[in-house]
């Protein structure tokens, strides 16, 4: 189940090699690429179509699939790719270490992605504050049109294919596909309704296809060494490997590649040193970035990294960014912290998020410290779910589910601490509003 | 024609509909804040939540476009808590105020709420407050109150055409906001109607009165030619407020700033009783029978008929131009002029001096050709349209005059007659996109016609539309723009000059050398009172303005508000304003004002006794006036005789938006507009800049 050395496809994760063009050749990037592409349209989409790869972006919706969206026949719009480089969920930097240690395997799986959906143009809107990853990026990009691996007739294969780097201005809804391409169409950063989607009405209002970094990066190693070899790895319908970043109460907080569908517990104590103080201090752990909701140990001990695992377990794989929470943790201000988060991403546009939100993080804040009445818990559970669901994006949702993991799991610790309140401060804790 | 299922009844709907749409169709109301069906959809208050089947969370009625085959539920329980949900959400932060908001008793807020709402608030936070913005004399902003529906932003942006509003700062301190400026758009007052809650009143308005207080009465506005459909809102004999009335061809649901806020000029410097200037000079009062004698005395006199004249001002009705015109037929005289800007136009072909391509009819249009006019200033609404059918794209706007600026693109072709003769020939680029075009407009403005040469120039105008297709069965490309209400009713109706008579510059001529020496002024304010001489003065009207000032004897009138009067706009549309508010003191309608006149002047006096009667002798008089609120396509003719052009530019005939009449002039909100919009701009131009 351990993936082996051979497998990886992020061979420089860690920046020990060289980033540029020649590091990046002798990893085997760029190797064959015009082969790739002389295998013609159809059959490249039909590979990623077969190798099930599920967008590394958070929501795992197939590639292929959204791939196979856009128009097969330009209507005479040009077809764009926009690669999702805005990389801002709390918890996760996996897209920053591809984009400043192994840029060229971004380029070519731009390159290979433009031409399956028969787009000439390709835009990578990179965050605000990754400066190096888009200066390294920017180098990359330079050295590649030099040497003719993109720009016209890229790698000698026919296809134009031009990239350009986007810098975003920090904010997090900005990584939402369609608020991406408001900004990069140099509007203020809202998403967008849908339907449309943008694969009919994208950035310009031409068919656009919203990518992950990661996503795009492993499809050029899938075309090398095939759907096989990929859906070797992982369990049905979670193939490949993936990137896992583990923070928080580990004893080797890193970034690793590892098969879809390894248990948590030997993805953290192989390569995070285990949890702080032992497993038996682990009090719980958010699987996939800030957005999803966190599990308490007892699910942790047994349960899989990979999508549909965690959705059983009424959370997510989102962007695997792994935060683990021992025993220390007081995890009522560590989800108010999270709140606090999402009131402040809002971007506004729609009723339930932007009013939502601060009522969820002005109630946690008062239950951190036990301000607060017994029934409010019910009531937090009930805006969480007028929240989610009703907003015209998933920041919504996104601030919703934390807040409902932390009832779902620990609610006793809740009503501790409002019980313990009131039994120094008296019954009537919450103040009425100034009305 | 997609069919689906709303709450198990099948509808079949027109293509291109919402699902909003289809439910109100099917007889099902959505709530709704944000949805305006004339501006874009922006789907963020979520209020219109509905169930869809496959669709796993409920979906945005206004958003989603009905298609085939769907089934909708629309009061299903997750329906119920979704809107439930939002309803909380929008209440949350907005302060409980209703009792000193000017929103009360006409708040969607306040009545959805009562409808989906929860009976009591769980939020036990405190709320938000939001700093005031500066939206300058007419729009008073609570900004706490704002449910950020964003209408405003987008009809600023989509139908005003200035880009002056916005939204800064994100998630709940996400506040709507000017750039510390007024909103400098003549339609600005439609933000009011617009705001679904108390977030944007009336500053005028303000704290005055309680929409289930006042009187509504469905009128129709005089500020300019459009004949805006209005609602007037009346408590006693006063008027509150003006309101727009949805018509469709006209003036679709907005209004402009001046017919909105106008209104409390007819509060000031009213004529409310006779007065005759005594031999000191000065005005006294004097009562109607005094009056009349006066009146009589001048008019009985054994004086040649041809010494009498009768100019007829911007804001007459048709009623009251023809008594007057009746009375002065009767006397003999044909020194009759409806056409007090002095306007060269031919009243005798229709077609001629109206707005043929009707308002509607813009949106059909593919180019336009502006000559002599501002349409921002003289009829804000045609403005609109353009601006309208510019947005939908293929569309090509070139402008002779002055150099205004409009609030769509316009192609600046010259300053005057050189340039529209230079199209003419075909000399200019703009003759290919004119005779290109399907179907193109021309639209003269009165400052074109109001010249020396303006009959030559509607000439030219005239063989323009003929020599690039704007005339034909289909399509009739040949627009007249009025500034005043008065002026087609006026023409349509005769009240020009008879046989031998003199217009404009005839009779003032004629007034300044003593050739006439009585005039006879029917609310005409706006004509150089100077000239006038020795003339004895009779001014009928209902301000105290430059007319009154001059007059010999002034006989009080009703302004649009107090009378139930007939106006025919610049398209030729016959409209029916009512009364909604009675005349102050001893003015009267103006009809019976000329009526009882001619007791005292006439042998045997007018022959009609009531309102019926008149519009019964405006019928026989022009068939037109039969069919109210319709246009009738006018035949096409000659019109209009050539001749010499001058080699001069086009000046314009509003030189300040905001004061064009009596009403506007006494009007304190507009003299604010005046002191925010105006005088800067022309200070700055000026050599005091």
């Amino acid at each position: 189940m351990i993936l082996q050395d051979k497998d990886r496809i992020f061979t420089n994760l860690y920046g020990q090699f060289d980033w540029r063009l020649e590091g990046a050749r002798k990893r085997g990037v760029w190797a064959g690429t015009k082969d790739m592409l002389e295998l013609g349209r159809e059959t490249v989409l039909q590979t990623v179509k077969e190798a099930e790869v599920r967008g590394r972006g958070g929501a795992g919706f197939p590639a292929g699939l959204k791939w196979s969206f856009m128009p097969k026949q330009s209507d005479g719009r040009p077809h764009y790719l926009v690669v999702n480089a805005d990389e801002s969920e709390p918890g996760t930097c996996k897209d920053r270490e591809i984009m400043r240690y192994d840029p060229h395997r971004l380029l070519e799986g731009c390159l290979i992605g433009c031409f399956a959906m028969g787009a000439n143009t390709c835009y990578i809107y990179i965050r605000g504050e990754f400066y190096q990853e888009a200066q390294h990026l920017q180098h990359a990009i330079d050295e590649a049109y030099e040497a003719g691996l993109i720009g016209k007739n890229a790698c000698k294969s026919g296809w134009d294919c031009d990239i350009y780097l986007h810098r975003g201005a920090g904010a997090y809804i900005c990584g939402e596909e369609t608020a991406l391409l408001e900004s990069l169409e140099g509007k203020k950063g809202m998403p967008r309704l849908k339907p449309p989607f943008p694969a009919q009405l994208g950035v310009y209002g031409c068919p656009t296809t919203v990518n992950n970094v990661e996503t795009i990066a492993v499809v050029p190693e899938i075309m090398r060494r095939g759907v096989s070899w990929w859906t070797g790895i992982g369990r049905p319908k979670n193939h490949g490997t993936k990137l896992f970043c583990i923070s928080g109460h580990v004893n080797k907080p890193c970034n690793v590649e590892e098969s879809l569908g390894i248990p948590m517990k030997e993805l953290l104590e192989r390569h995070a040193g285990g949890v702080r103080g032992g497993w038996d201090n682990l009090l719980a752990v958010i699987p996939g970035g800030s957005s999803v909701p966190c599990i308490p140990k007892p699910t942790c001990d047994d349960i899989l990294m990979d999508f549909d695992a965690l959705r059983d377990a009424q959370t997510g794989l989102g962007t695997a960014a792994v935060i683990v929470m021992d025993k220390s943790t007081d995890i009522v201000a560590a989800i108010a912290r999270l709140s606090l988060f999402y009131m402040h991403e809002s971007c506004g546009q729609c009723t339930p998020c932007r009013e939502g939100t601060g009522w969820m993080w002005r109630v946690l804040t008062r239950m951190v410290q036990g301000r607060a009445q017994i029934e409010e818990i019910d009531k937090l559970w009930d805006v969480t779910k007028e929240v989610e669901g009703h907003t015209i994006c998933a920041l919504g949702d996104a601030a919703a589910w934390p807040v409902q993991g932390l009832i779902r799991h620990f609610r006793p610790e809740i009503e501790s601490r409002i019980v313990n309140y009131q039994k120094t401060h008296g019954s009537r804790t919450v103040p009425v509003a100034a009305e | 024609m997609p069919t689906l299922t709303i709450n198990d009844k099948e509808i079949t709907v027109p293509a291109g509909v919402n699902v909003l749409q289809a439910c109100e169709l099917a007889g099902f109301e959505i709530p709704r804040f944000c949805y305006h069906e004339r501006l874009s959809v922006a789907g963020n208050c979520r209020m219109c939540l509905v169930e869809m089947e496959r669709a796993p969370k409920p979906i945005a009625a206004c958003h989603m476009p009905a298609g085939d085959g769907m089934k909708i539920w629309t009061d299903s329980d997750l329906v119920r808590k979704a809107r439930r949900g939002v309803m909380e959400f929008l209440l949350i932060n907005h302060p409980l105020d209703c009792p000193i908001c000017d929103q009360g008793g006409e708040c969607d807020l306040q009545d959805q709420a009562m409808a989906y709402g929860f009976d009591r608030s769980r939020y036990e936070e405190n709320k938000r407050a939001v700093p005031e913005k500066e939206m300058g004399p007419l729009i008073k902003t609570i900004m706490t109150r704002c449910i950020h529906c964003t209408r405003c932003i987008r009809f600023a942006a989509e139908v005003a055409g200035v880009e002056e509003l916005g939204a800064i700062g994100r998630g709940e301190h996400m506040e709507v906001t000017t750039l510390e400026q007024a909103i400098d758009s003549e339609m600005s007052g439609n933000l009011v109607d617009l705001c679904p809650v108390g977030a944007l009143t009336s500053r005028p308005y303000a704290f005055s009165a309680r929409p289930w207080e006042l009187r509504k009465t469905p009128s129709i506005d005089v500020m300019d030619a459009v004949g805006s459909n209005i609602r007037v809102d009346t408590r006693g004999r006063e008027v509150m407020r003006v309101l727009p009335r949805l018509h469709e061809d006209v003036n679709e649901e907005w209004i402009h700033d001046k017919t909105r806020h106008a209104c409390d000029g007819l509060r000031r410097q009213r004529l409310d009783r006779p007065f005759i200037r005594d031999e000191g000079g000065r005005l006294r009062q004097a009562s109607w029978d005094e009056a009349f004698d006066a009146v009589a005395k001048r008019l009985k006199s054994k004086r040649k008929p041809e010494k009498i004249a009768a100019i007829a001002g911007d804001l007459c009705d048709a009623e009251s131009m023809l008594a007057l015109r009746d009375l002065m037929h009767a006397l003999g005289t044909p020194n009759l002029e409806c056409r007090q800007d002095g306007a060269k136009l031919d009243p005798t072909r229709r077609a001629g001096y109206i707005f043929n391509t009707t308002i509607a009819g813009i949106e059909e249009a593919d180019a336009c050709l502006l000559v002599g006019t501002n349409p921002r200033w003289e009829a804000p609404l045609i403005n609109t349209r353009l601006r309208k059918r510019f947005l939908e794209g293929g569309f090509k706007v070139g402008m002779i005059g002055e150099p205004v600026e409009l609030t769509y693109q316009v192609d600046y072709l010259g300053a005057g007659t050189d340039t529209l003769k230079q199209i003419a020939e075909g000399k200019n680029a703009f003759a290919d996109v004119l005779k290109t075009a399907e179907r193109p407009m021309i639209v003269v403005g009165t400052g074109a016609l109001a010249r020396p040469d303006g009959a030559a120039v509607l000439a030219l105008a005239r063989q323009m539309a003929l020599d690039f297709g704007m005339v034909s069965e289909e399509w009739s490309g040949f627009n007249v723009l009025h500034t005043a209400a008065a002026r087609v009713g006026g023409l349509d109706l005769g009240f020009v000059p008879g046989e031998g008579g003199k217009d404009l510059e005839g009779i003032l001529d004629a007034t300044s050398s003593g050739d006439i020496d009585t005039v006879f002024l029917l609310g005409a304010d706006e004509i150089d009172m100077d000239r006038l001489g020795k003339a004895f003065v009779i001014y009928q009207g209902h301000h105290g303005d430059a007319g009154a000032h001059r007059a010999d004897v002034v006989l009080p009138g009703a302004a649009y508000t107090e009378k139930n009067a007939t106006y025919v706009n610049t398209e030729g549309r016959v409209q029916l304003a009512r009364l909604a508010a009675q005349p102050p003191g001893d003015a009267r309608e103006d009809w019976a004002i000329l009526r009882a006149l001619s007791d005292y002047v006439l042998k045997s006096p007018l022959p009609y006794d009531t309102l019926g009667e008149v519009r019964q002798k405006l019928i026989e008089t022009s068939r037109t006036f039969a069919a109210v609120d319709h246009v009738a396509p006018a035949e096409w003719g000659d019109f209009a005789q050539e001749g010499p052009i001058e080699s001069r530019p086009f000046a314009l005939p509003v030189a300040n938006f905001y004061m064009t009449d009596p009403i506007s002039r006494n009007s304190e909100t507009m003299a604010r507009c005046t002191a925010t919009f105006i005088l800067p701009k022309q200070e700055a131009t000026g050599t005091d800049g």
